[in-house]
């Protein structure tokens, strides 16, 4: 059993998101859920539409406030209240949408919010073009569009800025929402590759999908969640893809079956 | 390819002498447009229209619209609109008149003409115009009222704050210093005018080359050098040209005869002096400059062409999209408060009516010059070739003759006309 080492050896988490809940308008869409994640680690998020794994992760990105509950990193109990708080803490999102303004180019759409600047403070765009070339050339090598603005783009090279973006400042968190929905095989397996690399660096990563087939190849955990509660989290190598499905669907953990 | 990079840089692929030359196609469509324009006005009324004395009226006649237009860029890229600049425009020119001409010598006992008082004038036109902006940006952001709401009611609000601070009184003549502002009565001379084009146009070459260096830094390929040549030589030519045209409108003899008087001198036999660049004019200048440099160059005007291109991005990239509006109508404020000033001294009184009618104008103006009403494109100098476009329209009709609501009807027309050509050119563009 190939357990992750650094939990194994109980040390502290990298995140950990402890009994938090939030609702919309009366709707309870995360009710007092945890889930963890250690370095090095990839904990997959599954569940129905509507389950409340975006709306969960979206609570340790910043995109919402949670009502109750702790969230800490490293050991630390933190306050995210905005997406700059995630993105000091150095957790990096790549949004479903990905979150790319279509009329920047993509060295723009990569520094958005923390853009280069010259000494005299104005944006410097050939050095943020440059930084830009160097990390495309690492993840999508057939990359050469950077003077046109993102809207001109293919899904599967929107989606490498946006991977470009997460994976540039030194993320210690990541999460990737769906990170293979637009993209066709070449492209879905050049996210796999990248997710391996990315864990091989001791980043931890949250992956939300849909494909449990994606969640038993990539992932080391996996959360199951399902109307807003957590259903359980299991070590990938103790269930089968039958187990996830049925605690997706059923909302019961494997154990609950045979009792 | 460079150490710098591990991104292949192809080579610069060579291509017709338009797109050697990176020249920005609407840009080129405008100015085209504007030169048939002005030529027709020219034939029709016998070279009436393509005189320096006419080219600089028209000038100072499109300052005040092209300066708010500038502002009106920045709300309309960021998804807002504001319905009230003319109204604005009213109230800060009312605030102004009635300090210059009764709270300052009067009620603070300063004294008409005391030097002094254009300065503090403008600063509390200036000062005010950022605090409505501010104030109707903050409803916008923060009170999620839609924009459009906030500045058609600031529309009524504002046009009536005027009415009521003047009681609907013309207030003149203002201070001799700040009719400065308004164009006739304050020129640069020739020499000046001569000195601040080859200034700028050494800026303007200096830009050009450093745009350039910085590139070529990278490794990126930069245009050939012979283009860039051309580019700068016609930037410096439009320049002194302009200045010369100004320039070759001389004071008349009348007017000069009374400036001399006025110094206690004589005026010497044939004497001939050129207007030169007028103050307003060198304002719209540095305005367009410096919003242009924010646009493109700072984070503020990266955000705000983000924002409207993708407002939840740019919220998700941390950017705060709520003090953003308020930075943007504040600044948008600023403007509609430099425009008054220009107005109400071109006018030399503020009258109630100043600036009817200039939000649509404005508007116009922008969406003229190419700024999506959806958000997240348009340009600082399409703004102000809009803003010239139009009112070379309106008096250039004026000239030739023609009937009052034919004049408004063809400007309408022209709006829609070109926003639609704006569309299909957006579709080819696209579409390659």
């Amino acid at each position: 059993m190939t357990r992750n080492p650094k939990r194994a050896a109980g040390e502290t988490p990298l995140v950990e998101m402890d009994d938090v809940s939030i609702s919309f308008g009366g709707i309870k869409a995360v009710d007092h859920v945890s889930v963890d994640l250690y370095p090095g680690e990839v904990v997959g998020l599954l569940g129905h539409n509507g389950a409340g794994k975006s709306t969960l992760i979206k609570m340790l990105s910043g995109a919402y406030q949670k009502e109750t509950g702790e969230i800490r990193v490293n050991g630390q109990t933190v306050d995210i209240q905005n997406p700059r708080d995630a993105r000091a803490l150095n957790i990096e999102t790549i949004y479903q949408t990905l979150a790319l303004a279509d009329n920047l180019d993509a060295a723009s759409n990569l520094f958005l919010g923390r853009e280069l600047v010259t000494p005299l403070g104005l944006v410097d765009d050939s050095a943020m073009e440059a930084e830009c070339r160097k990390i495309m050339g690492r993840l999508n090598p057939n990359f050469q569009k950077f003077n046109e603005p993102v809207s001109a783009l293919s899904g599967g090279q929107r989606q490498s800025v946006a991977i470009a973006r997460a994976v540039y400042f030194n993320a210690k968190v990541l999460i990737m929402d769906e990170p293979t929905a637009a993209l066709g095989p070449h492209e879905t397996q050049m996210v796999a590759e990248l997710i391996q690399q990315l864990k091989a660096d001791g980043i931890g990563i949250f992956l939300i999908d849909h494909d449990v087939h994606a969640v038993m190849e990539l992932c080391d955990r996996a959360s199951v969640m399902k109307n807003g509660e957590l259903v359980g989290t299991v070590e990938i190598d103790d269930v089968t893809d039958d187990d996830l499905l049925s605690m997706i669907i059923l909302g019961k953990k494997p154990g609950e079956e045979a009792a | 390819m460079t150490d710098t990079t591990s991104q292949p840089i192809p080579e610069r692929q060579k291509g017709n002498l338009f797109q050697q030359l990176e020249l920005d196609l609407r840009l080129l469509g405008m100015i085209g447009a504007f030169v048939i324009l002005c030529i027709g006005f020219n034939f029709l009324t016998d070279g009436r229209f393509l005189t320096p004395r006419n080219i600089f009226n028209l000038t100072i006649q499109t300052v005040s619209v092209a300066i708010m237009a500038c502002g009106m860029v920045f709300v309309i890229v960021n998804r807002h609109i504001d319905l009230s600049v003319g109204a604005l425009l009213a109230t800060t020119s009312a605030i102004m008149a009635v300090t210059q001409t009764q709270i300052l010598p009067h009620t603070l006992g300063l004294g008409l003409g005391n030097p002094a008082i254009w300065l503090i004038t403008l600063l509390v036109g200036l000062a005010a115009g950022t605090l409505i902006g501010a104030f109707q940006g903050w409803m916008v952001g923060y009170l999620s009222i839609p924009a459009f709401i906030v500045t058609l009611g600031g529309f009524l609000v504002w046009r009536n704050v005027a009415w009521y601070l003047t009681d609907g009184q013309t207030i003149g003549p203002l201070d001799s210093t700040f009719l400065t502002f308004g164009g006739t009565n304050g020129t640069l001379g020739e020499a000046t005018s001569w000195l601040l084009a080859a200034l700028a146009a050494a800026l303007a070459i200096w830009g050009i080359w450093g745009a350039r260096r910085a590139k070529a830094g990278h490794g990126f390929p930069v245009k050939p050098a012979w283009a860039e040549a051309t580019l700068c030589a016609i930037t410096a030519g439009a320049i002194f040209g302009f200045i010369w045209i100004l320039n070759s409108y001389h004071i008349p003899k009348r007017r000069l005869e009374r400036m001399f008087e006025a110094r206690g001198e004589v005026m010497p036999e044939g004497l001939e002096v050129g207007y030169g660049l007028p103050v307003s004019v060198l304002i719209l200048i540095t305005v367009a400059v410096v919003m242009t440099i924010i646009a493109r160059r700072t984070r503020f005007g990266r955000y705000i062409f983000a924002t409207g291109g993708n407002p939840d991005a740019a919220e998700l990239s941390g950017i705060n999209t709520r003090r953003l509006t308020v930075k943007i109508f504040a600044l948008m404020g600023f403007l509609c408060a430099l425009s008054a000033v220009i107005a109400s001294a071109r006018l030399s009184n503020h009258s109630n009516d100043i600036g009817t009618l200039d939000e649509l104008r404005v508007i116009a103006a922008a969406v003229i010059g190419g700024t999506a009403l959806s958000g997240g494109f348009g340009t600082i100098y399409g703004a102000i070739l809009g803003a010239l476009i139009m009112q070379a329209l309106q008096s250039g009709m004026a000239m030739v003759g023609v009937d009052a609501p034919f004049q408004n009807i063809v400007v309408g027309t022209v709006l829609v006309l070109a926003v639609l050509i704006d569309i299909i050119y957006r579709k080819r563009v696209g579409a390659k």
